[in-house]
């Protein structure tokens, strides 16, 4: 009840002063606004390159050879010819926690078809490529095991190779020229757009594996990478040792010795890239919070002004029978509905701008509820912490001389 | 009947460089229903008395019993709660809040009241305003109102908690003869009802209103004596009209 009447007293001193208390406000609006425009900005790029990553695959996990040492040279990753074009089949018999493995054999030739010629890259993939890359077609059909066993001539082109070749027509049926060697075009994949490295993934063709392999390349029993897909996200550690046990065991590697080739994961790949976006958005979220102590400061300035220019009128209050305890819970609550009324306006512009951000600028943005009631909690916070010297200095007034004060 | 004041050995003194012995020994009995002036010139220690009859301030040493409570050690919360249960103050500025009507001032020291009350504060202090004859301005803003009727809100402030005594620090100071003689009318019409009423002043003319003048000079009380020849302010203003929007003082301080 009592302190119903002091919110009450409160709220009627702060609409005799509307432009003060507005100006006063403003400091925590654009403190509060900017702590969420800023980490809702940093969520957002976060999440485009979560995204971004998840196009390169579903739980992928990527095996390459590893470097080999020729004649003390040492050549790089993925240099020595250790993955067979057995090891895939292997792995999907004796792993359990994988759900699709596709063996890859890479190499960038000229194309030529559809009148004209274009440098892309070919894959010899296996059908279960589309399933670890959550990838569809966009028309047509994929080669199928048949295909792979019988190194059957034909190709499913990306989007980009579509467009610089075909213009843009569907050329199912058509016939397109690999080195010298016929291939006939069975499916179109949808577009997938750029990779998070930048890479046009849709600049690609896609043959079975075995004819990539046999007909496209000399080194018939290699593959270049193994794609493996996991059961789910939650074994992705679990199935990332499973396949380098297995992988071991195929390449009759004893004890102590190094593996032969290299296991990466895509969650690997998200950490790296997400820990710099993280680091950014604290960054961001430093000043954002520097600007939000800074209107803290404001108030307790227009607070401290605030108790000078009232003086008499605390000398008043006194006079008839406030307490100091009175006085001094008036101008906390004076502190905190300006702070809180701030954060709330803070928060209203911060979704504002976020719209705006997202509808006309294209940035992606997502305002996460816990970062709103923190920022309210803070500028709760703020008006106590800032608003409590003022109060006390108002509360302490000796009554005769607040009385006499001009 | 327990007195209304009541003072023994009333001492006062500022501990400056050389300590000012404000007050040095005041003895004062005020009975309920009093109409009591206390006069003096300046420096003659009555606004230090003043101020601790008004329980704002608290004396050096001596003993001072309002209503039959002693207040003389009282701490700075338990003095606000007398000042809001005991006391209403009538200030030489008015010290009315700003931008603020008529009735949230008079409602103002209900705010801070902690007794329970079964009065309803707006009626309350729209009654205290109608006893004032200010019913009809209770929604003008203080700013709104001439120098007699902020005086007059503020008496109505005053009489809001149902005080033992008004103390008045000289009211008509910032008023003009003929207003000045209209609030004199309304605290002896107040004094009539029974309420107990102490103002300090340094006219005569005032004080002639009174009915009991005390004379203070260095800190002491020199004369104590009722008074012979009262004015009653209802009888001698002639051009009185009962209404006091008509005052000659309409020009807002």
């Amino acid at each position: 009840m009592k302190i119903l009447k002091l919110v009450d007293v409160a709220r009627s001193s702060l609409l005799k002063n509307r432009l003060r208390s507005l100006l006063t406000m403003l400091g925590i609006v654009i403190g509060v606004g900017a702590v969420i425009v800023m980490r809702a900005i940093g969520d957002g790029a976060q999440k485009n390159i979560e995204d971004r990553i998840k196009t390169l695959g579903t739980n992928l996990i990527m095996v390459r050879s590893s470097s080999n040492t020729f004649g003390g040279v040492r050549r790089g990753a993925g240099s020595s010819r250790t993955l067979t074009l057995k090891d895939p089949g292997i792995l999907k018999e004796q792993c359990r926690l994988i759900a699709a493995v596709s063996g890859i054999v890479s190499t960038n030739d000229q194309v030529i078809g559809g009148g004209t010629n274009w440098f892309t890259q070919i894959q010899g993939v296996s059908p279960e490529f589309l399933t670890i890359k959550s990838w569809d077609l966009e028309e047509g059909t994929f080669f199928t095991e048949r295909d792979i066993r019988a190194r059957t001539k034909v190709a499913v082109l990306g989007s980009s190779v579509v467009e610089n070749m075909f213009s843009g027509q569907v050329p199912i049926g058509q016939s397109i020229r690999i080195r010298q060697t016929p291939f006939k075009v069975i499916g179109v994949l949808k577009a997938k757009g750029q990779s998070s490295f930048g890479q046009d993934q849709d600049d690609i063709i896609l043959v079975p594996l075995t004819t990539a392999a046999f007909r496209l390349r000399g080194d018939s029993q290699y593959v270049s990478q193994i794609y493996v897909s996991a059961l789910s996200a939650d074994v992705m550690e679990a199935a990332q040792e499973e396949v380098a046990q297995t992988l071991r065991l195929s390449h009759k590697l004893i004890d102590g010795q190094e593996d032969d080739f290299t296991v990466r994961t895509q969650t690997e790949i998200t950490e790296a890239f997400s820990a710099t976006t993280q680091q950014l958005t604290v960054l961001l979220m430093f000043i954002a919070a520097v600007s939000l102590v800074v209107g803290g400061v404001g108030i307790m300035n227009i607070m401290l002004v605030s108790v000078t220019e009232r003086t008499r009128e605390i000398g008043i209050r006194v006079a008839v029978g406030a307490r100091s305890i009175d006085v001094l819970t008036q101008f906390l609550i004076e502190a905190v509905v300006l702070s809180v009324m701030g954060g709330v306006l803070g928060i209203a512009s911060a979704y504002g701008i976020c719209y705006f951000l997202q509808e006309y600028r294209g940035m992606t943005t997502i305002i996460k509820p816990e970062i709103v009631a923190i920022s309210l909690g803070v500028s709760v916070v703020i008006g106590v912490v800032f608003g409590l010297f003022p109060a006390r200095k108002a509360s302490q007034l000796d009554p005769i001389d607040a009385l006499r004060h001009e | 009947m327990d007195k209304v004041i009541q003072t023994f050995e009333l001492k006062k003194t500022y501990e400056l460089a050389q300590p000012v012995h404000a007050l040095r020994g005041v003895d004062l009995t005020i009975e309920p229903g009093e109409f009591v002036s206390i006069m003096g010139a300046s420096g003659s220690g009555k606004s230090t008395f003043m101020n601790i009859l008004g329980c704002l301030d608290r004396p050096t040493s001596g003993a001072y019993r309002l209503d039959g409570v002693a207040v003389g050690k009282l701490s700075r919360n338990e003095l606000a709660d007398i000042r809001n249960e005991k006391i209403g103050f009538v200030f030489q500025g008015f010290n009315l809040l700003p931008r603020t009507t008529a009735l949230e001032n008079v409602e103002l020291p209900l705010v801070y009241q902690r007794r329970k009350s079964s009065v309803k504060p707006k009626r309350k202090a729209a009654e205290c305003l109608d006893r004032v004859g200010l019913a009809d301005r209770s929604h003008h803003q203080t700013q709104q109102l001439s120098g007699g009727q902020q005086q007059r809100v503020a008496i109505a402030r005053a009489l809001v908690n149902d005080p033992s005594l008004i103390l008045a620090d000289e009211p008509t100071g910032n008023l003009d003869t003929g207003t000045s003689r209209d609030l004199m009318g309304l605290f002896q019409d107040l004094n009539d009802q029974g309420i107990t009423i102490v103002l300090v002043t340094h006219e005569l003319e005032i004080a002639r209103h009174t009915n009991r003048r005390v004379n203070m000079r260095d800190g002491l009380i020199i004369q104590d004596e009722p008074i012979e020849d009262k004015i009653d302010a209802r009888q001698d203003s002639l051009n009185r009209t009962g209404d006091p929007t008509q005052e000659g003082d309409l020009t807002p301080q």
